[in-house]
């Protein structure tokens, strides 16, 4: 019968014919947040992995957001970036443009880039390559057939290749890089689409102390230019770099505020350290 | 001589000559029509009529149709018809005959009171089978004398279906020679029977421009009722049609399911794992010829075995090293595939094979004049539901299925827990095989038998198992069913070959709109 | 770390459409060769000699080069892209069948019945006139341009509902294989008007030549020879271009090319049509050189013979579907000649051994032998 029910949902008959939004229209970020994330609910059979979460974003922030394991941080972003249709309330990018109705690669190439987990670079091609794929460009078929490099480009790819620390190893293939520089070159695709929005899904995970703070000190020098939000789950990465940090807990916001703000929150500590 | 076969002689023995004094005395009544007398032949054609002897209506059938005689020589009662043997008319045993015989002539009287005694032992008989076929019989010719018959019996019968076509023949008698009343009530009677007399007998009224114009419209109408039923129970028929086809598919798919659907593996080898199935039960017929029946039981198992061990043998060969290369397996197997079909055209021959069908898988069930269900369609229904059933308990309820859906999600973990995952994978995949040889000995009863027959299945049980959605054996079961029936709809308007190339295009769309199948596995980790 | 812009290769830059590809090179330098070389050999040098090629030797090179030429288009898709095609056959066939449609109307009133119009099986279904998908194809330009529309529309439907629901792996090679099976059925009926069971055949001449002349086989030979060396250079062009990188990111981690900003869909569906307009070519130099098409090259087996070719020859190398194409078909000759019902088995043991042992193929093989592991 569900099933019946779901074929016969006209609003959802062939979702190909619905208008996808219109990201050429340009951001509007005038009342202040790139990000605004209402009242949304996602459940995979019956779990709530997103219980009413509202959250908002400032144009140019870098926000750490926390949480113990299944609190809903890789579902958010999945929202985010389209890759799952959130069940009910809203997700705007700008105060234009309706994120639910929006493919993955339309946000991809609006202006929101995000970086997974598990480090996924193209691990056959080389360093160089990754990063002209992922440039912004017309990423339509012919025009990519017949694309070549202007120096403009070629600028643009030297610059994030010496920004990441990647340069002498621009020819090698990805697959033959260290885990942190995979971790590295994924963020250099992230900044080659020129995004609004960077998400961070713990860029720290397997580093080094030293890659670590590299990898600190990028993300920073990343924000202002872009808005910036890191996942992650080492405190001591998150308390050097954060300034503004959002504790997510079952699904919804649980704490807001600065690193110190939210350590000294007695839900925070009971949600971290009790039970 | 033991004594067990002695004490069967003796009881044989006293059975036969108590046999024979009852004979003895329908004899001698029998010798009463030696006379010339036809008096005194109607007397004890009577008296025969009345005897309640079981010999009783063959003799009178006799002597209806000029065949009974009186022997010359002994001066017996026989029967001879034509030039064939001749036959004591007491027992029915054949006699040596020696010399002339003589007919007993029956006049015109003699006839019709025979004709309608036959008819009243018929109607009488104790079977009530033989009473619903004594009726029927009586629907081509009423008249007044054998619809009195039925009256008589009305008031006696106690079974329902004679009482029914008691009524259904009173009534055609009723809407040719009664009243207007009368026929007004037969025709409301004969409304909705399926009885092809009944409605002949419907559609002679509505178009006999004799008839006053309501008695025509009452029954014009009331053939429309019973061509409703007609309709509904060719509706019926076609689900029945596309049920059978729906669990020859589910047989040939089930296997896929649990190779496929649940280990993730594609083997396009899996039809000639079917047709493996097929040929274990044309070498078992060989084998066993005279045992037919008994033959197919055990090719079952045995078929179950031998695909089974093909499988082992695959997976531990072959497959084991594609794990994680869904595309090179498909290849590999495929190329097994190959290898299986030239074989058993190097062993057997290339042309097809027949394997015979045991008594009791032919014939049918007819449930009423429009409506009849072959009996081996019926059987592999129930076998195809009867082996999914169990093929669901073993993976729901054994330890062998719970290790296969523990390796099946999480291999690692399941490894980490003490599961030999290369143990399991050997068994399930030996498990799905052996469940497509089952399939194999269904189909060699609808089927030819030949190297080409498992490609025939492979396309449609990979349909049936995306369709239903991958992972999930109630799926293969709806899926099976929904497209055997779909099918078997679309053949009378469009002819089997579109509507095998409907339903694709069906698939096709439906995928567009749930490219997971019907039931699909939902959660994170699916949509990765 | 301050990178020179000047030092940086030069991407997407395109020198010679074949810098770096040796292979290539001399392929090319070969066809280009045996176009000339072998009609020469069949025209001009004496029977008997030793340079002499019979005129059957022409024909079934001039098969192994169109089989060659389709492999490249299954090579295209599955090495480069992971599309596994198990029904590429069917855009071969469908090529063919466009070509034939042509040869058929060119026979006029030299069949059997001889009807001006009407092809022999028309006449004999007692059809009155041309079905209206045969109208122009006595025209041969109207004829070429089916020979690529028709796989390339047929292929751009079925990747267009195929790619863009996301059907993938083991899913689209099924439906692949289920594609070319329902249209195999379809053109076994003789109502669809392409001769049924028989198929097209009895052809008499092509542009006017007699098409059993040794002439006119040693010119479709050169042609067969000439496709294929432009077949291998479109697809070469088409693999060292920005898009032969994003098809091969999408072969190795689909959802990330995705997430960079690329339709994933519609790059499939664009190489995907590319791909059945070459095998349509194929198919329709393959059709005059054998004389006949019918609907049993839409039989599943063909097509996945064809990816056989490819797995043998080496996937994702391009040289490597050439070679395989051109190797197996020739042990196929070999073998069937010896032990006909032996070919099943060894074809049988190809997949297996190769897809077990040798997933490479023959040119990974001598790659690695070069130490030249390809990156």
């Amino acid at each position: 019968m569900t099933v019946l029910a779901e074929v016969l949902r006209r609003d959802r008959v062939f979702d190909f014919v619905l208008p996808e939004p219109d990201f050429a229209g340009g951001l509007d970020t005038r009342h202040g947040p790139i990000l605004y994330v209402e009242d949304v609910t996602v459940a995979f059979d019956g779990f709530r992995a997103l219980d009413r979460l509202s959250l908002y974003v400032d144009d140019g922030e870098l926000r750490c957001i926390i949480g113990p394991n299944g609190a809903g941080k890789t579902t958010m972003m999945d929202v985010l970036t389209g890759r799952t249709r959130p069940d009910s309330g809203s997700v705007w990018f700008g105060s234009r443009i309706d994120l639910r109705r929006a493919s993955e690669t339309a946000i991809a190439r609006g202006g929101i880039g995000r970086k997974f987990q598990t480090p996924t670079v193209f691990e056959h091609h080389s360093v160089m390559e990754n990063l002209e794929l992922a440039m912004a460009a017309d990423k339509r078929v012919w025009p990519t057939l017949f694309a070549h490099m202007d120096s403009a480009d070629r600028d643009r790819l030297a610059e994030v290749l010496a920004l990441i620390g990647l340069a002498s190893l621009e020819r090698q293939p990805a697959g033959a890089l260290s885990h942190g520089q995979k971790q590295w070159l994924e963020i250099g695709m992230l900044l080659m689409q020129n995004p609004r929005v960077l998400l961070v899904d713990e860029p720290v995970a397997g580093m080094t102390h030293q890659e670590m703070e590299q990898t600190g000190e990028l993300l920073q020098r990343l924000a202002g230019r872009h808005s910036v939000i890191v996942v992650e789950h080492d405190m001591a990465f998150v308390r050097s770099i954060a300034r503004q940090v959002t504790v997510l807990h079952q699904g919804s916001v649980l704490a807001e505020g600065t690193m110190d703000e939210v350590q000294n929150d007695p839900r925070v500590v009971e949600v971290y350290l009790g039970e | 001589m033991s004594p067990m076969l002695r004490t069967a002689l003796v009881i044989g023995l006293s059975l036969a000559l108590s046999a024979a004094a009852v004979a003895a005395d329908f004899a001698t009544l029998l010798q009463g029509l030696d006379t010339r007398n036809f008096r005194e032949k109607m007397t004890v054609t009577e008296q025969i009529a009345g005897s309640g002897h079981p010999r009783a209506a063959a003799v009178l059938t006799a002597l209806s149709a000029g065949d009974l005689y009186v022997d010359d020589a002994s001066g017996r009662v026989v029967i001879r018809h034509d030039d064939g043997p001749v036959t004591d008319a007491a027992t029915g045993e054949p006699v040596a005959s020696h010399g002339g015989l003589d007919r007993v002539i029956a006049n015109i009287l003699m006839r019709r009171r025979i004709e309608g005694a036959l008819s009243r032992l018929r109607l009488n008989a104790p079977a009530p089978q033989m009473r619903l076929k004594a009726v029927r019989g009586l629907f081509g010719d009423l008249d007044e004398n054998t619809v009195a018959l039925l009256r008589e019996r009305r008031d006696a019968e106690d079974d329902p279906r004679v009482a029914a076509a008691l009524a259904v023949g009173l009534a055609l008698y009723d809407l040719r020679e009664g009243s207007r009343g009368e026929r007004m009530a037969a025709i409301d009677e004969l409304g909705g029977n399926l009885a092809p007399e009944a409605r002949n007998a419907l559609r002679q009224a509505a178009a006999d421009g004799a008839l006053p114009g309501p008695v025509r419209e009452a029954a014009a109408s009331a053939l429309a009722r019973t061509q409703t039923w007609v309709s509904f129970y060719d509706r019926v028929e076609q689900i029945f049609f596309g049920l059978s086809l729906g669990s020859v598919l589910l047989l040939a798919a089930v296997g896929l399911a649990i190779t496929f659907g649940v280990m993730g593996v594609i083997n396009m080898a899996h039809g000639e794992l079917i047709m493996l199935g097929a040929y274990t039960t044309f070498v078992l017929q060989q084998l066993m010829p005279g045992h037919i029946g008994l033959a197919l039981v055990l090719s079952v198992p045995a078929a179950f075995l031998v695909a089974g061990a093909f499988g082992v043998v695959i997976e531990r060969g072959v497959i084991r090293h594609l794990y994680g290369r869904p595309l090179e397996t498909l290849l590999a197997t495929f190329g097994i595939s190959l290898i299986l079909q030239q074989l058993v055209r190097t062993v057997f021959s290339p042309l097809n094979r027949s394997v015979s069908a045991p008594e009791w898988l032919s014939g049918s069930v007819v449930l009423n004049p429009v409506l009849s269900l072959t009996v081996n369609r019926l059987v592999i229904i129930a076998f195809a539901l009867a082996v999914f059933t169990l093929l669901v308990l073993v993976l729901n309820r054994t330890s062998l299925g719970l290790k296969v859906r523990a390796v099946s999600q999480n291999r690692a973990m399941a490894r980490a827990v003490g599961v030999r995952s290369d143990w399991v994978d050997a068994a399930t995949f030996g498990l799905g095989a052996g469940v497509a040889g089952i399939a194999g000995v269904a189909l060699s009863q609808l089927t030819n038998v030949g190297p080409n027959m498992g490609q025939s299945y492979i396309i449609d049980s990979f349909l049936v198992v995306v369709f239903g959605g991958a992972g999930n054996l109630l799926g293969t079961l709806v899926g099976a069913m929904t497209l055997g029936v779909l099918n078997k709809f679309l053949e009378p308007a469009t002819g089997a070959v579109l509507a095998k190339i409907l339903v694709l295009v069906f698939i096709i769309l439906f995928i567009q709109k749930r490219p997971k199948g019907l039931f699909p596995q939902r959660g994170r980790a699916a949509e990765a | 770390m301050t990178a020179d812009a000047k030092s940086l290769p030069r991407l997407g830059y395109r020198g010679g459409l074949l810098t770096g590809d040796i292979a290539g090179r001399v392929l090319i330098a070969l066809l280009l060769a045996a176009a000339v070389a072998v009609p020469a050999a069949n025209l001009l040098a004496p029977e008997g000699s030793l340079l002499h090629l019979s005129s059957y030797t022409v024909t079934l090179l001039g098969k192994y080069l169109c089989y060659a030429l389709l492999a490249l288009s299954v090579d295209l898709i599955w090495g480069y892209c992971g599309i596994l095609s198990l029904g590429h056959g069917a855009f071969f066939a469908l090529g063919g069948y466009a070509m034939g449609m042509y040869l058929m109307r060119q026979i006029g009133t030299r069949g059997v019945y001889g009807d001006p119009v009407l092809p022999d099986f028309m006449v004999f279904l007692n059809w009155d006139r041309l079905p209206w998908y045969w109208y122009g194809f006595d025209q041969f330009p109207v004829a070429l341009v089916a020979i690529v529309l028709v796989p390339a529309v047929v292929a751009f439907v079925f990747g267009w509902l195929a790619f863009r629901s996301r059907v993938t792996g083991v899913y689209l090679s099924i439906m692949s294989q289920a594609l070319t099976y329902a249209l195999m059925l379809a053109f076994f009926r003789n109502e669809m008007g392409f001769g049924g069971n028989n198929g097209l055949t009895d052809f008499k001449d092509i542009l006017g030549f007699d098409i059993q002349a040794d002439t006119t086989r040693a010119a479709l030979f050169a042609a067969s020879a000439l496709a294929l060396a432009g077949g291998y250079a479109i697809c070469r062009f088409i693999v060292s271009s920005k898009l032969g990188r994003v098809v091969t990111a999408v072969r190795d981690a689909e959802a990330r090319v995705r997430t960079v900003g690329y339709r994933v869909d519609h790059y499939k569906v664009w190489l995907f049509t590319v791909s059945a307009m070459l095998a349509g070519v194929a198919g329709a130099l393959y059709v005059p050189q054998v004389g006949i098409i019918n609907p049993g090259e839409f039989s599943p087996l063909n097509s996945i013979e064809i990816v056989v070719w490819v797995a043998v020859g080496g996937r994702g190398t391009l040289i490597g579907a050439v070679v395989g194409a051109l190797a197996v078909n020739y042990g196929k000759t070999v073998f069937t000649g010896v032990w006909p019902e032996g070919w099943l088995f060894a074809l049988g043991a190809l997949f297996v051994v190769v897809t077990v042992f040798l997933p490479r193929g023959i040119v990974g093989l001598l790659r690695r032998r070069r130490g030249e592991e390809a990156a």
